[in-house]
């Protein structure tokens, strides 16, 4: 069953290509965010938040959601790694057993 | 691991007098980010290292009597609420996820209250990254705690 995991990433990474053809150009002034969000962002800041540093405004209001995001990950990773180094007691009489039922299927 | 204090008189000052200036900075830094470069991730990790600093020249004992290693994941909870809560308090009050002008704090109005909101907020990132690293420290020493 691995070898079908094979034409599906082919499949998704052609996807992928052919999307990123009708991405605009990198800095186009064109661009849809560069014709009406990035300049209301930096007209409007002050106004909006009466905070002169843009990043901070982006980042933890107008675009305040990515940023929840961000922490959570933050915070997840972090009890990931405790998880992965924390100190268990070896139990060795419960014993582990390594053959599944499953593997029959 | 690191059981007793670092034999060395200037190593000693030296921390000893960084420290609360390493905590300074860092409030400056959270606090500051409103008007310069900084902000909530930036100040929680020089917080963090404020404290990554005691437990390396202190030791054991006196560092873990200052800040308990128990804290760190308490601390990194208690920001993430201040960060969750302040997106769903506002939804209560009429407004949509993360709109800080609905905030329940009656005598602040409009900007001033989103700008308000930030800082709730970035004090609430400062906190998390703060807690996290530590927590990370701590579990990479592999003390029993």
């Amino acid at each position: 069953m691995k070898w079908l995991s094979a034409p599906v990433m082919i499949l998704f990474l052609a996807l992928m290509v052919y999307a990123t053809g009708g991405l605009p150009d990198h800095a186009d002034p064109q661009a849809p965010a560069n014709t009406h969000v990035t300049p209301t962002y930096i007209e409007d800041t002050i106004e909006d938040t009466h905070t002169p540093n843009i990043v901070t405004s982006v980042l933890a209001d107008y675009r305040g959601y990515d940023t929840l995001g961000e922490t959570v990950v933050i915070f997840t990773a972090g009890l990931a790694c405790v998880l992965i180094l924390m100190k268990r007691k070896t139990n060795d009489k419960r014993a582990i057993p390594k053959h599944h039922s499953s593997d029959d299927m | 691991m690191i059981k007793e204090r670092y034999q060395s008189i200037i190593v000693q000052t030296i921390c000893s007098l960084l420290i609360p200036f390493i905590q300074l900075f860092a409030l400056y830094v959270i606090f500051h980010g409103h008007y310069g470069p900084g902000g909530g991730f930036q100040g929680g990790v020089l917080l963090a290292v404020s404290v990554i600093l005691q437990r390396l020249y202190l030791g054991k004992e006196v560092s873990y009597q200052r800040f308990s290693p128990k804290l760190a994941p308490v601390f990194g909870a208690i920001g993430m609420l201040i960060f969750g809560l302040s997106g769903l308090i506002p939804m209560v009050f009429g407004g949509s996820f993360l709109d800080y002008a609905y905030l329940p704090i009656f005598w602040v109005h409009g900007a001033e209250l989103r700008s308000l909101g930030i800082l709730i907020v970035e004090i609430g990132i400062g906190l998390t990254v703060f807690g996290t690293l530590v927590l990370i420290f701590d579990n990479l020493i592999g003390e029993r705690w």
